[in-house]
């Protein structure tokens, strides 16, 4: 076979495990020059894993690349960038403190110097519509600024391959439209492009090949434009994943969480400051948060559980009680509960095993204290109870909390918060990173503990799961928090346009 | 060519008390190598360094006594290190301690008080050592400055206000100007344990502070918000723990024990005040800490194994005439071998050969 | 010579040891690895540099000799921090310890022997011109290696593609081993970089500063020289600076002794480590907690494989 007949690149029969889990099981995968390739996958479906064995990150422990039909080992990153392989990752690959010029420069060796450089970018940025300011530090940027950086980077070392990680996923809907247009032109250019992604709006619209894979398989490869965006999903999800059941008709009753006009200082460099945040959550209704990551979150979080005080006592009310100069402990008394974004490491100490993690957000709560010593019977009481009642997967009888899965730690802590039947509850990101059977569990279990007369606020990126979830819509924006409006009437494009820092026609 | 860390996963217990075991062999190892590369019998210094102190009463007393100041300090600093602050001053606070704990006998002497003279001295001491070990504390956490250089800075000082006090205002009028205070009152000094011996009540301190440390470790809120907050801070602050307390309260408890240490060997052994009264006690005791992989009980028998090789090294010194830095060579290399050990614990190590694309 | 004269070349000598050193570790540390045994190495470095030079009789097979022992006990913290992933502070700690026995295992032999200090460098003409002559060309080589070795790690961080990779690394090494640079090599020959420095700032110890080896005689410099990194935020002029104000602070204990100004003697031996812990404090003060701190000092990394 001709080199030039050949596929780009060519990956056969790969396989890779993590101890116990197989996160690649025999895949084959090929992209030729010049297309869009969608790889499609629920989080947790080896698609990651697959693109890293492909950056060389990661060493397959069997299987071929061919890369223009020549077999090819990767061992490291550098490897595959001189074959021309370039990588935009899902969590930046930037550092904060060195400029954009340096950001850049640094992964191009023996380029000349810094105007050299600088002028290259803005060649590269002129003609792919990405405009960036060389001498700006990263931690200045926007998200999508951040992204262009990443893009622009890759460019500039003339890849035949361009591999995008999930890319919309920290963008607004606008900002996702230009990379579009963007990713169309390389294309055109004779440039591959493997683009993974779980919205399959976005492949329909963008991809003329598709390798769709679930459980660390591929299930089907296929042509998205002749699919349905039904039937994409379905290859996607499985058949066994059930939707969240629509809670039973509730009455929504009194106020139970409430920001009055709260402002609070960015914590740190980076940070971002809120600014005037109002919110009122009833009882019995879910209210989700919608926003692209970076814009507030984790302050709004803080905010929300005590982590941070706030100025004044009465920017923060529980079931009508001003704490905004309470800790987390004191709000916990008043029966609100809260779930931090990052599993490992704030909802759950990783070496600490599940009982002691018990301990963590219960032990102000649960009866687990007398005079200062540790009820450890009790904890693992809880502890067995939780695991029962959320399924949750787990090797030995009480492991530290980093031996288990993603989705089953996940189930772990949102049971451990649930389970105590709070009045209030506050989670940033429920479902992020955990497999669909997983984040139905965790969903189903916030909508009916709302039902159950609780109020619940849920802080994430994923549109699909706050209009899937939600009673009410509010954006986070810059530190600023929109104006909730119903789940049922707003649209895509009105959050989208507020997440954006735009301002949507008051329709609620 | 390089090395690759594989991580092992849930590991068994035995493995986690052997790693130490394997270290001490490793380090012995080592050790018996430089004894050779001096020309000296690396078997007959293996016989002077750790078994011919186990041989006699005498010899094992002397390996008690220098167990009960390196336990004492190493459990402290179990408490920082576990909460990952890094107190490397304890030889300060060691120094205060036995400075702020000699003012009552000092004052007191030849005024005939009472036995709880030397009671108030060990409260005084650890006191003294506790409000030293808070000056890097509050500085971390007031104005973020790190402990590390603070703590370790404050050694010199403690030192030299230890040089001073005994040259000048407390030297012994009587001493043939010697730098050293008078001898303390018996009613100022600690009891022996057994009658004749060289072993004070110290000892039982000792072991009553291993005892207290490992339930307040292991069963209190406290000691769960200490070692939360050094395994991951923000889970700590989730849990609603007040990082800043922590970090006061553990480099108090490490400079209480500290200060502890350094009163009970001056009442205890030395009975005076003199600028040698440690040789590095607050140094050897980060080795002691991380050979009992941050455990009290596990303290108790990493400072056996180090006061055995300082004995040991104090015999081979008149015996073999190999010098006294060997001693201090041997500690590093097995603190070396410790963290390497520990570190294999946590990952495999695989040798890998570079394959070019 | 006049007095201030005379004062400002001891400065200048009190400073060179903690300059060097001091730039050693400010490159390890903006790889991102902490290696707090610096008073270690230049320990072993003051030793070996005196017994080889006292063994060869030549200063410059002694500071060659300096160099290598700084650079083979930094290998030793480089196997266990980078190879095995260790605690760096902790392995910081494991080197002082085994720097300072092994410093007075060779250096044993050589108490009490005197070497003839090395020569200032005198340019004839230059160095006799009045005010400035004496202090621009009056001092010894390892004044002007310093001053080189300033320029030099200067221009190497700001201004080449090396020492970019270097700063990325230091910054964020998830990040530069997502984009192909070599972590833990680089990381290895920045370690390896300041186990020489500390050896050479040992080397001008006993060979320069004191013309004879006695034990203990790094006396705290190492630990100052790691204050002194902080104090200069990572930045080597700024280190240059700092190392002044730091050997001022010696020189001046030194005179306020001789001139006896009433205050113990004490008092003033500890001036140089009380000043070292307000510069610390000050520099808390004027930067609040910025982000001239490299974003992974001191944390391990091992790469997924």
């Amino acid at each position: 076979m001709a080199a030039s007949d050949a596929p780009l690149v060519a990956m056969l029969g790969i396989v890779k495990r993590f101890g116990a889990l197989t996160a690649n099981d025999r895949v084959d995968l090929q992209i030729r020059r010049g297309e869009i390739h969608a790889l499609l996958g629920e989080n947790g479906a080896g698609k990651s894993t697959l693109v890293k064995i492909l950056d060389g990150l990661l060493q397959p422990d069997a299987g071929e690349i061919l890369w223009e039909g020549r077999p090819v080992v990767l061992p490291d990153p550098e490897a595959a960038a001189r074959l021309g392989i370039g990588m935009v990752f899902q969590h930046f690959s930037l550092f904060d403190n060195l400029t954009v010029a340096e950001n850049i420069a640094v992964a191009l060796p023996g380029e000349g110097g810094r105007s050299e450089v600088a002028r290259r970018i803005e060649e590269v940025g002129r003609s792919y519509g990405l405009t960036l300011d060389p001498s700006r530090p990263v931690w200045t940027l926007s998200a999508g600024e951040r992204q262009r950086i990443e893009i622009v980077r890759a460019l500039l070392r003339k890849p035949k391959l361009l591999i995008l990680d999930e890319p919309t996923s920290v963008l607004t809907p606008q900002e996702a439209d230009g990379l579009f247009t963007t990713l169309e032109r390389l294309a055109a250019d004779g440039c591959g492009l493997l683009y993974i992604t779980h919205r399959l709006e976005e492949v329909k619209r963008l991809c003329s090949r598709a390798t769709i894979m679930r459980g660390g398989k591929v299930v089907a490869a296929c042509d998205p434009r002749g699919e349905t965006v039904a039937g994409l999903a379905s290859l996607m999800v499985g058949a066994d994943v059930h939707e969240v059941r629509p809670a039973p008709a509730h009455a929504v009753g009194k106020i139970r969480l409430e920001l009055n006009n709260l402002h609070l200082p960015a914590p740190d460099l980076h940070g971002t400051p809120l600014t005037g945040a109002m919110l009122q959550v009833q009882g019995g209704e879910v209210l989700g948060i919608a926003g692209v990551a970076g814009n507030g979150q984790s302050e709004l979080f803080a905010a929300l559980s005590g982590e941070s005080l706030a100025p004044r006592p009465e920017d923060v009310s529980i079931d009508g009680a001003p704490v905004g100069r309470e800790g987390i402990d004191a709000r916990r008394l008043r029966n609100a509960a809260f779930l931090p974004e990052e599993r490992l490491g704030h909802a759950a100490a990783p070496r600490f095993t599940l009982s002691e993690n018990v301990v963590l957000s219960r032990h102000a709560t649960g009866g687990l204290v007398r005079r200062g010593v540790l009820k450890t019977g009790e904890a693992q009481r809880i502890a067995r109870e939780v695991i029962r009642v959320f399924d949750v997967r787990k090797g030995g009888e009480d492991p530290p909390a980093a031996t288990l899965s993603g989705g089953n730690l996940q189930k772990f802590v949102v049971g451990r918060e649930i389970l105590r039947e709070p009045g209030v509850l506050v989670v940033n990101q429920p479902t992020w990173g955990v497999d669909a059977g997983a984040a139905a569990t965790i969903r189903q279990a916030l909508v009916d503990l709302a039902a159950r007369g609780s109020a619940v606020v849920v802080i994430s990126q994923d549109l699909d799961e706050l209009f899937a979830i939600s009673d009410r819509i509010a954006v986070l924006h810059a530190g600023r928090l929109s104006a909730a409006r119903s789940a049922r009437t707003a649209t895509r494009e009105e959050i989208g346009i507020l997440m954006a820092g735009g301002h949507a026609t008051d329709a609620a | 060519m390089r090395l690759e860390l594989v991580p092992r996963g849930d590991v068994p217990g035995f493995v986690r008390l052997l790693a130490p075991i394997a270290a001490v062999a490793t380090a012995i190892l080592i050790g018996g190598l430089v004894v050779a590369l001096m020309g000296r019998s690396p078997a007959a210094a293996l016989d002077v360094y750790f078994l011919q102190p186990l041989g006699d009463s005498w010899g094992l007393q002397e390996v008690a006594l220098k167990m009960i100041p390196l336990v004492l300090i190493a459990v402290g600093l179990s408490f920082c290190f576990r909460a990952n602050l890094w107190n490397i001053g304890a030889e300060g606070q060691f120094v205060v301690g036995a400075i702020v704990g000699s003012i009552l006998p000092l004052a007191l002497h030849g005024a005939g008080a009472g036995p709880w003279v030397v009671v108030a001295a060990l409260v005084m001491g650890a006191i003294g050592g506790a409000l030293f070990a808070m000056i890097p504390a509050i500085l971390r956490v007031t104005l973020g400055v790190s402990e590390i250089l603070t703590s370790l800075m404050l050694v010199y000082v403690a030192q030299l206000g230890l040089d001073w006090l005994v040259r000048g205002p407390w030297r012994d009028p009587k001493g043939f100007n010697f730098p050293q205070s008078v001898m303390f009152e018996s009613s100022a000094q600690l009891p022996p344990l057994i009658e004749a011996g060289r072993l004070h009540a110290g000892a039982l301190a000792a072991i009553v502070v291993v005892l207290a440390a490992w339930f307040i470790l292991s069963r209190t809120l406290f000691g769960y918000g200490i070692r939360v907050s050094g395994e991951a801070p923000k889970a700590a602050r989730f849990a609603g723990f007040d990082a800043n307390r922590l970090v006061v309260a553990a480099f108090a408890i490490s400079g209480a024990l500290a200060g502890l240490a350094g009163i009970i060997e001056v009442t205890g052994q030395i009975g005076q005040l003199k600028p040698t009264i440690s040789p590095g006690y607050g140094f050897t005791a980060i080795i002691v800490a991380f050979l009992g992989r941050l455990h009290p009980v596990g303290i108790l028998f990493g400072a056996f194994a180090i006061s055995l090789t300082v004995i040991g090294g104090e015999n081979a010194q008149i015996m073999l005439k190999l010098p006294l830095d060997l001693t201090t060579v041997f500690q590093g290399v097995l603190l070396a071998c410790v963290l390497a050990a520990d570190a294999l614990v946590t990952n495999r190590v695989r040798i890998v050969r570079t394959v070019r694309a | 010579m006049s007095l201030t004269e005379a004062i400002l070349l001891t400065v200048v000598a009190a400073a060179t040891p903690l300059l060097i050193a001091a730039l050693g570790e400010l490159v390890v540390e903006r790889a991102g690895v902490l290696n707090l045994g610096l008073e270690g190495m230049m320990a072993v470095g003051a030793s070996c540099g005196f017994a080889a030079a006292s063994l060869s009789g030549s200063t410059v097979v002694g500071v060659v000799a300096a160099i290598f022992a700084g650079m083979a006990l930094s290998a030793v913290f480089a196997f266990l921090t980078l190879g095995l992933a260790a605690n760096q502070v902790a392995s910081g700690l494991a080197l002082t310890i085994l720097g300072l026995g092994l410093s007075g295992l060779v250096g044993e032999a050589f108490v009490g022997t005197r070497l003839d200090p090395v020569g200032r460098i005198e340019v004839p003409g230059l160095t006799d011109l009045p005010v400035v002559g004496k202090l621009l060309f009056g001092h010894d080589p390892f004044v002007y290696i310093a001053l080189l070795l300033t320029i030099g790690t200067a221009w190497f961080l700001k201004r080449t593609h090396h020492g970019l990779v270097l700063r990325s690394i230091g910054e964020n090494h998830v990040s530069a081993h997502a984009l192909g640079l070599k972590v833990l090599r680089t990381r290895l020959l920045a370690v390896l970089f300041g186990g020489a420095c500390a050896g050479l700032a040992g080397a001008y110890l006993s060979l320069a500063y004191t013309p004879f080896w006695s034990p203990g005689m790094t006396a705290g410099r190492g630990w100052i020289a790691l204050a002194l990194v902080v104090f200069a935020s990572w930045m080597p002029w700024r280190a240059l600076g700092g190392a002044l104000v730091f050997g001022g602070a010696t020189v001046l204990q030194l005179h306020a002794q001789a001139a006896s100004i009433g205050l113990p003697s004490q008092a003033l031996s500890a001036l140089p480590y009380i000043a070292t812990i307000v510069a610390l404090v000050l520099m808390s003060l004027g930067r609040g907690r910025s982000s001239a701190v490299p974003g992974s000092l001191g944390m391990p990394f091992v790469p997924d494989r």
